[in-house]
């Protein structure tokens, strides 16, 4: 442990500043200018960006081994052996995390400033993304358990509260009930696990459980934690079978679909997978069910991304299948892989989710690329940063989400099998194929706008330079990570290689340079074929007619996908109806007629009283004379009997 | 010799006879002076006790209740004169609007 000194002891002041900034709008916002509003919510994460910069820049220059610096700032709960203070931790992971947070949160700040500016609750909107980034920030600093807690449940208070911004629209409302309470679900066994972890270490704080857990767990303890943890990543990461909310969530503005359902927020299921690696290491049971879930996830998620038509669907679709390469990656032993991919991934999905605000906007609220098409004429910058985007989610080589995407599929290869290789090469094929779909739809052929739209509103620049600097990340983030395979240093591993016990951070054995390549090799490809099919559907004249006879031919797989696998027509029926009628049976059934009659039935009895208990009461002091001589002569009797 | 329980005897004799006149006469003069025959029995038991005990304790209480008698007959005597200039009567059964 490593005290914090210098410019460490102001590492609280990352989390503190947009929570200022929160405060500010939160209590002044209505009163000032929407300038005012702007310039202080993205004043304080740009200097949350600042600070976490000048923080990135100390760390570096300490040893590796030193990289790991711990601020108690409060003494918060002191209670016989339970004492938890603010721990705040800054290690390479949390760094890392949240340089990218800041600084991505910062973009999409600038970018809100623009999207919202018409929005008649512009202080509001503002105040809620600032709270989110001061939840986010502190969720990555946290240095135990119960802190890194608030951060997770703040999270999602705040992904509600902005699921449901526009509440007036019914749909807006349920989807943010059906994120919280899908979520917490998932929190449920978060916090269970928390408590175990409790039980078994007597201490909540980082420092103390994860160096000791190869001693104090057994295999067996080791599953359960890392399995109820794992619960609350589910929820939180939009994993299969907890997915369904993510869809839906995209009701919130553009923008916080950006940074709270795509870049940050979503990823704080794996961050946390990976801050516990040292307990899911112990258990391969844990690992596996990891490796399973996100396997499953990003096949499933891509499957369905392929037929939808919904702008905003399609990308979120993308995030969970993606979400599920992060989670394959960690469970197959290649957590720094997972970390790269939560990185890149975050520059291109906010980026994707930027343009396709405006592409929304330019179209006046259109999300169906059915009636979109042309635009590339009408608003080139969002057009080209959007291609960017799409490459680097594609996998193209040279892009960023290459590299990490690599990364993973390497690990799986090596440690996953040939099977899970071969499902995630599909997956790959499917996401090239989906995000040139949409680019192609979106940007190309001929115009096929509703006739409402009289013209195209276009970004103002407050939009399109965030584009423009995320579109730069997303093009070159990746060369943090080259591989050594292609003569890189792979920095980022190297970076982060402290925080996770050296059995792991190798991507397992030592792989021959070869093989890396051939895989590269074949992913690239399989890629390029999924764009190559896109552009043969809806590029090339007459292609367009394909898609559609595919679909009637394969109309059950068609209505299959569409309808996301069913899983929330099952939830439908299994949970969400018996629920309901369970819920109906204890209003009408047992609170009306029993608990309601027992209750007005003794408020009945004690009314009925207190009609005969006051004729008593006559008037006469005499009466009442005799009836205290009565009550002293029983009371005397009883007495002194 | 007259024994200390024969004081108490008339003490609680008094005391009946207060009490007996409370409930029985309406005037509302002749209530507080039933009144005071009550306190003045409880004060004989008082002394009488005392004077078994060979203490002082209840003297002392006596002397108090004295008092405070004297200031209730004070107090009770200027609302009964209030309440026979507003409504012309004596009568205790007649002053029944204080009610449920």
């Amino acid at each position: 442990m490593v005290e914090a000194t210098g410019l460490f002891n102001k590492l609280w002041l990352v989390p503190a500043i947009p929570l200022g900034g929160a405060l500010f709008n939160c209590l002044l916002g209505r009163r000032v200018s929407n300038l005012v509003v702007s310039i202080v919510s993205c004043g304080s994460i740009g200097l949350a960006g600042v600070m976490s910069l000048l923080l990135f820049n100390a760390l570096l220059k300490l040893p590796p081994a030193e990289r790991h610096i711990e601020l108690s700032v409060y003494n918060w709960i002191f209670s016989g052996d339970f004492r938890v203070p603010i721990d705040l931790l800054l290690d390479p992971l949390s760094m890392a995390m949240i340089t990218m947070v800041s600084w991505v949160s910062f973009l999409i700040h600038v970018y809100s400033v623009g999207y919202m500016r018409k929005d008649e609750s512009f202080a509001r909107y503002f105040c809620y993304l600032n709270l989110f980034v001061f939840f986010m920030l502190l969720l990555v600093l946290a240095g135990n358990f119960l802190v890194l807690y608030i951060g997770w449940e703040g999270v999602g208070l705040c992904s509600y509260l902005l699921i449901s911004f526009w509440y007036e629209r019914h749909s807006a409302a349920s989807a943010g009930l059906k994120a919280f309470v899908v979520t917490r679900f998932g929190d449920f066994f978060f916090a269970l696990g928390i408590m175990l972890v409790f039980v078994q270490f007597k201490s909540l704080y980082f420092g103390e459980v994860f160096p000791r857990a190869h001693e104090v767990l057994t295999p067996a303890m080791a599953t359960w934690i890392a399995l109820l943890i794992f619960g609350g990543a589910i929820g939180k990461s939009a994993q299969v079978p907890l997915h369904t909310w993510l869809p839906d969530a995209m009701e919130a503005p553009t923008p916080v679909s950006a940074l709270i359902h795509a870049a940050t927020m979503v990823t704080a299921g794996v961050y946390l997978v990976a801050r516990c690696y040292p307990i899911f290491q112990l258990t391969p049971t844990a690992l596996c069910i990891v490796a399973i879930v996100g396997l499953l996830t990003a096949f499933i998620s891509a499957s369905i991304a392929l037929v939808h038509n919904d702008i905003k669907r399609i990308l979120a679709y993308s995030t969970v299948s993606q979400l599920g390469h992060m989670f394959l990656g960690l469970g197959v032993g290649a957590p720094t892989a997972a970390i790269f991919h939560l990185l890149t991934h975050a520059f291109a999905k906010a980026l994707l989710f930027l343009g396709s605000g405006a592409v929304i906007q330019a179209l006046h609220e259109e999300m169906d690329i059915r009636r979109m098409g042309a635009l590339k004429g009408y608003i080139p910058s969002t057009c080209w940063t959007f291609l960017i985007g799409a490459l680097a989610m594609a996998g193209i080589p040279g892009f960023a989400g290459f590299f990490s995407k690599d990364a993973i599929l390497h690990a799986t290869f090596v440690n996953g099998g040939m099977l899970s290789w071969l499902i995630m090469i599909v997956t790959a094929s499917f996401t090239a194929f989906y995000c040139f779909r949409l680019f192609f739809n979106t940007f190309f052929g001929e115009k096929r706008w509703d006739s409402h739209v009289e013209h195209v509103e276009h970004p103002t620049q407050v939009m399109t330079i965030p584009l423009i600097l995320l579109a730069g990340l997303a093009a070159f983030g990746g060369y943090m990570g080259v591989p050594h395979a292609l003569g890189g240093a792979d920095k980022i591993s190297s970076f982060l290689a402290p925080v996770f016990p050296p059995a792991h951070h190798t991507d397992g054995g030592s792989p021959s340079k070869a093989l890396e390549i051939i895989l590269m090799a074949v992913t690239s490809l399989v890629a390029l074929g999924g764009i190559g099919l896109a552009y043969f559907f809806y590029i090339v004249p007459g292609g367009r007619e394909t898609p559609g006879r595919l679909q009637q031919t394969l109309s059950g797989v068609y209505k299959f996908l569409s309808n996301g696998w069913y899983f929330d027509k099952v939830y439908q029926v299994v949970f969400v109806e018996p629920f309901l009628k369970a819920a109906d049976f204890f209003w009408q059934a047992v609170d009306n007629s029993v608990i309601d009659m027992a209750v007005r039935g003794l408020a009945g009895f004690i009314l009925r009283c207190g009609e005969v208990v006051p004729k008593l009461q006559l008037g006469l002091v005499r009466w009442y004379a005799l009836s205290m001589v009565v009550g002293a002569v029983i009371i005397g009797y009883f007495y002194l009997r | 010799m007259i024994t200390a329980n024969q004081y108490l005897m008339v003490g609680a004799i008094l005391f009946a006879i207060g009490v007996l006149g409370f409930l029985t006469r309406r005037n509302i003069i002749v209530l507080l002076m039933c009144i005071e025959l009550m306190i003045n029995g409880a004060g004989l038991a008082f002394v009488s006790f005392c004077r078994q005990m060979g203490s002082l304790e209840g003297q002392v209480f006596v002397l108090f209740a004295m008092v405070i008698a004297a200031v209730e007959i004070a107090v009770g005597l200027s609302i009964i004169l209030l309440v026979f200039r507003n409504r012309a009567t004596l009568d205790a059964d007649e002053m029944e609007s204080l009610k449920w």
